[in-house]
């Protein structure tokens, strides 16, 4: 095997062979570790793993570390948002409710949203394949784990930031949109709108860094014989996404970079009156809005791909379509962002192309949906509860596909424009291709993360609250929406005769609640008690079911090899493994960007605490340009300062890394 | 198989109940698109009724094949190897992708045509109005080349029936959305445009709307009502506008008129026929003439005008209108000047 392109390593990369098994395995065994492998263990470990402490907590850079509080943070946002809901839920259970004025109601709805979109939705499926993506094309790590690390800690700042201002009656108050000129600083003056916009930039950063990771560790880091058309669909899908929130994101900072200008420093971007537009705001916001949709949902879509060969024992049917699919359906997403703007004042031949798009946006969807049932018709099915989850994607999705359709009529959309259609809609839409797939990945990922199984019993009642609550919750909302009911409003007249439903809806909203509740007590019953899961338990296909559950801090002991796109379905009954990376230094392997050839190893980063400060840094600047345009120098300075050192090499990791290869090469 | 067994009654059931929900939802009210008024929310209301039934043909289909291959697969011992299959599957997703280019063409082609027929209402002889959005209440003005005959109000647009009437929106100050979902789509009112939009009401009646954009604390209490009248009653109605307010007529009503006129209530506001001429709340001139106070927030009483003087910020918290301080015999007499002008 020659290895040697471009940059030549100095320690011979071969590819062995190991542990030759008689009888060909339909699913790679696990194998019993050799003492020699003890040794290699506990050398991986030690240069691995997190030093202990709070200290090594607060240093780590590991993947696995990082993306865990990752997803923990955002259930916990998730949680809020959820708690948000019910509250909005609760006031407008009955007309004329006096339970929450308008002030604070109107805060608790744009949190609601805000959290949801920017600090639950986004971030928890960029968290998962953090975790995910490394293990699924066999890398050990991230491709900067540094800046991954950051990524996080940014993310966590700009959380706490807003939920403190929450607590201090400074939340936003302008919707999750933020709409000009009640945005602008003559009809929101205060500090509300610009903490939102603030929020906003730190979740921006927080997902480009996601993405540039995910993007770089699939295109350079997958294992050796992952060629393009063997990358798993999953992982493709959050390769999309990446690209995608690399798009999008841009257009959002424009937009909230002009907002805090125009509040903070008296610029025009958006008033009218000194020739700015307020139009300007929604194109800049939607531009990146819809494409945020499927940057939540093609994670869903990737999710989905995952779950159901372990479940129908058969790889995904149309491998090339569904790859496809994903990517027109990144590409489309960014042609349709005017349907959010059909009843203002644009010309109606424009209006005509984006409903055209928005419309046909539904075909790559529903070629994956064909996909997966001709698949689930081909396999033979098992029903654990992931796949109880994914059929719950097929049921409430597809509702919220048809009714998306319907919106992105111009001529509908007039008359369901900004009402509780559009609620209900959205609703379907990322709790059906979001939330349920997202569910579905907990339960069948839970056990990696853990060494746990999720309890299959309480998974059910979880199901099925979950799926009735959500249809009790949101489908009367259809018709509250076309009998006139308007969205953000914090009460109605009993006269318009929306009670009812609107007390129906209240009381889904409590089940859905109740089916949290099961899922929060099945997480942290199972966490404890929780069956042993093995390697592999669901008998899955791809690599991150080769490493042991929970992942040890180095992942793979042995880099492995993939020959087919299911490896560890694959015929014969070697595990054919990357040989000749160092286990005293972060070694990591990159390899080509189509075939996946061996390029040269790596060297990963040391754990730092700079990470963690540049973030703070970052903080310090965005929180007190709130307050003042000075607090931008006085953070560029602090960040100038922590990304120096950040960069600062260790110098114990240093020498024992040269010292290691001039040994090699004596 | 036991598992299947158990699944497919509970999934059964799941559609029975679902079903039975929209059938019993689907009940037309009052402020409501499935009860136009007119042609524009006929058109709309009709391709509603298309979309749906085609949308409920998707997902019923959709849910048949997904279970019909749950079923066929729990029946298998093992899956089928690759690539075994693969042809029919291949026929099953070529077709199910061809339908669905189908629908979603049909589904283009019907939003296209409706939008054209919103376009081609008959526009000749329109009334004009214009519908100016402001935090939390509508203005309105008929306008008319003849200055002497602009009409301004406040929150009721009268129309006479089966006429076309152009709205003509705009905003000073937020982005607000005007929509009667009786007569037709919204139309957003944004600041530094305006916008345009066409309606028409072929039965009379009060048609009820609310600010669809959202627009700060009280947008919630931001309604207008479309009374569509026969033209006599709408030109009797136009010409009462037309003319100053009524002088007080008797002791109480002079006291009234004397309170308004020297309290904090002309900054805003305006009576035609007296120094009264504040614009920045709703013209007075005839608002016992209205049905609803406060933007259709509470009917038109006494009781209600007297309340909602005295202390507006618990009935809309957040409105710009200030509480007022006076004694209940100033406070009788300025509501009985109010109620009086008709």
């Amino acid at each position: 095997m020659t290895v040697a392109r471009g940059v030549a390593p100095l320690l011979p990369l071969e590819v062995e062979t190991v542990r030759p098994d008689p009888v060909a395995p339909q699913v790679w065994e696990e194998v019993e570790l050799t003492d020699a492998d003890q040794e290699l263990r506990k050398e991986l470990l030690d240069t691995w793993g997190d030093n202990p402490g709070l200290w090594g907590w607060l240093r780590s850079t590991s993947h696995l570390s990082i993306a865990k509080r990752y997803i923990i943070t955002a259930f916990l946002f998730f949680g809020l948002g959820g708690l948000e809901a019910g509250l909005i839920r609760l006031q407008l259970s009955q007309p004329e409710n006096s339970f929450i004025g308008p002030d604070r109601y109107n805060q608790i709805f744009t949190m609601h949203g805000t959290t949801m979109m920017f600090l639950f939705a986004v971030p928890v499926m960029v968290a998962l394949a953090l975790y995910l993506v490394p293990m699924m094309v066999g890398a050990r790590d991230v491709a900067f784990p540094r800046l991954n690390a950051y990524g996080y800690w940014v993310y966590l700042i700009g959380g706490l930031f807003v939920y403190v201002q929450f607590l201090l009656n400074t939340a936003p108050d302008a919707g999750w949109f933020s709409y000009v000129p009640l945005a602008g600083p003559e009809f929101s003056p205060g500090k509300r709108v610009d903490t939102w916009a603030q929020l906003i930039t730190f979740t921006e950063i927080a997902a480009l860094v996601a993405a540039t990771e995910i993007i770089v560790t699939v295109f350079k880091h997958r294992a050796p014989g992952m060629s393009l058309n063997r990358i798993p669909l999953y992982v493709w899908a959050m390769v999309v996404t990446s690209f995608m929130i690399i798009f999008a994101m841009p257009s959002v900072a424009t937009g909230s970079q002009f907002l805090a200008a125009d509040r903070l420093i008296d610029t025009h971007f958006f008033n009218h009156a000194e020739g700015g537009d307020s139009l300007l705001w929604q194109h800049l916001f939607w531009f990146f809005g819809h494409p945020e949709v499927y940057i939540i949902f093609v994670p869903g879509l990737g999710i989905i791909s995952a779950i159901v060969p372990a479940f129908t024992r058969r790889p995904v049917f149309g491998y090339p379509v569904m790859v496809l699919a994903l990517v027109t359906t990144g590409f489309m997403s960014f042609g349709l962002w005017v349907h959010h703007m059909f009843t203002t004042p644009i010309p109606q031949l424009g209006q005509s192309f984006f409903t055209a798009a928005s419309t046909m946006i539904a075909i790559p969807t529903g070629v994956q949906i064909f996909c997966w049932i001709a698949t689930i018709w081909a396999g033979r099915t098992r029903f654990a509860t992931p796949m109880l989850f994914v059929i719950g994607f097929f049921v409430v999705f597809i509702i919220g596909g048809v009714t998306g359709v319907m919106v992105a009529s111009v001529a509908f959309d007039q008359q369901a424009h900004d009402t509780y259609f559009v609620v209900a809609h959205l609703h379907y839409v990322l709790l059906g291709g979001a939330v349920f797939p997202l569910l579905a990945g907990v339960y069948y990922w839970f056990p990696k993360f853990t060494g746990r199984m999720l309890s299959e019993r309480l998974g059910k009642w979880n199901f099925w609250l979950l799926i009735i609550g959500v249809n009790v919750a949101f489908f009367p909302m259809h018709i509250l929406g076309l009998e006139g009911m308007t969205r953000r409003i914090y009460t109605y007249l009993p006269e318009t005769g929306w009670g009812p439903l609107n007390a129906v809806s209240s009381a889904g909203a409590v089940i859905i609640v109740v089916g949290m509740v099961v899922f929060a007590i099945n997480f942290f019953w199972s966490l404890r008690r929780g069956k042993t899961a093995g390697e592999n338990p669901w008998g899955g296909e791809t690599l991150e079911w080769a490493t042991s559950s929970p992942p040890e801090s180095y992942v793979f002991m042995y880099l492995p090899v993939v020959k087919s796109r299911a490896p560890l379905w694959s015929e014969g009954s070697e595990r054919v493994v990357v040989g000749g990376l160092r286990s005293d230094v972060r070694d990591t392997l990159t390899t080509t960007l189509m075939d996946a050839e061996p390029d040269h190893r790596q060297s990963s980063p040391a754990p730092s605490i700079w990470p963690l400060m540049a973030a703070v840094a970052t903080g310090v600047m965005f929180i007190s340009a709130v307050f003042t345009p000075w607090g931008l120098v006085v953070g560029s300075v602090l960040l100038f300062f922590a990304l120096f050192f950040w960069g600062w090499p260790d110098k114990a990791d240093q020498a024992k890394r040269l010292a290691g290869e001039s040994e090699a090469t004596a | 198989m036991r598992q299947s067994s158990r699944l497919w009654p509970s999934f059964r059931r799941t559609v029975i109940a679902l079903t039975a929900l929209l059938g019993a939802c689907i009940v037309p009210g009052n402020e409501s698109a499935f009860n136009p008024a007119g042609p524009q929310a006929g058109r709309i209301s009709t391709l509603w009724w298309f979309m749906l039934a085609a949308a409920t043909a998707v997902w019923v289909v959709v849910m048949v094949f997904l279970a019909w291959a749950v079923r066929r697969s729990r029946q298998r011992d093992q899956a089928l190897r690759e690539p075994a299959g693969d042809a029919s599957m291949q026929r099953g997703v070529v077709v199910g992708g061809a339908l669905t280019v189908l629908i979603l063409t049909a589904f283009l082609i019907a939003d296209i045509a409706t939008g054209r027929a919103l376009g081609a209402l008959p526009r000749k002889n329109a009334l004009r109005v214009e519908v100016i959005g402001h935090q939390w209440w509508w203005e309105v003005n008929y306008i008319d080349p003849t200055p002497g005959r602009i009409v301004t109000t406040a929150n009721e647009i009268h129309i006479p029936v089966g006429e076309p009437v152009q709205i003509i929106g705009s905003s000073p100050d937020v982005i607000h959305s005007f929509w009667i979902p009786n007569l037709h789509g919204k139309k957003d009112l944004v600041p530094g445009h305006t916008t345009s939009t066409w309606l028409r009401a072929d039965k009379p009646g009060v048609y009820r709307g609310q600010c669809a954009e959202f627009c700060g604390a009280q947008h919630s209490k931001m309604t207008a009502l479309v009374i569509a009248e026969p033209r006599p009653q709408f030109d009797a109605w136009y010409n009462a506008q037309l003319a100053s307010a009524r002088p007080p007529s008797n002791p109480v009503t002079a006291r009234g008129q004397d309170v308004f006129l020297k309290s904090s209530c002309v900054v805003c506001h305006t009576i035609s026929g007296t120094l009264a001429a504040g614009t920045l709340g709703p013209t007075l001139s005839h608002v016992g003439s209205r049905l609803t106070l406060a933007s259709g927030s509470l009917p038109n009483t006494p009781g209600n005008l007297a309340a909602w003087i005295v202390d507006p910020q618990r009935i809309k918290p957040g409105t710009r209108m200030p509480s007022s301080n006076m004694n209940q015999a100033d406070l009788q007499a300025l509501v009985t000047y109010l109620e009086s002008l008709k």
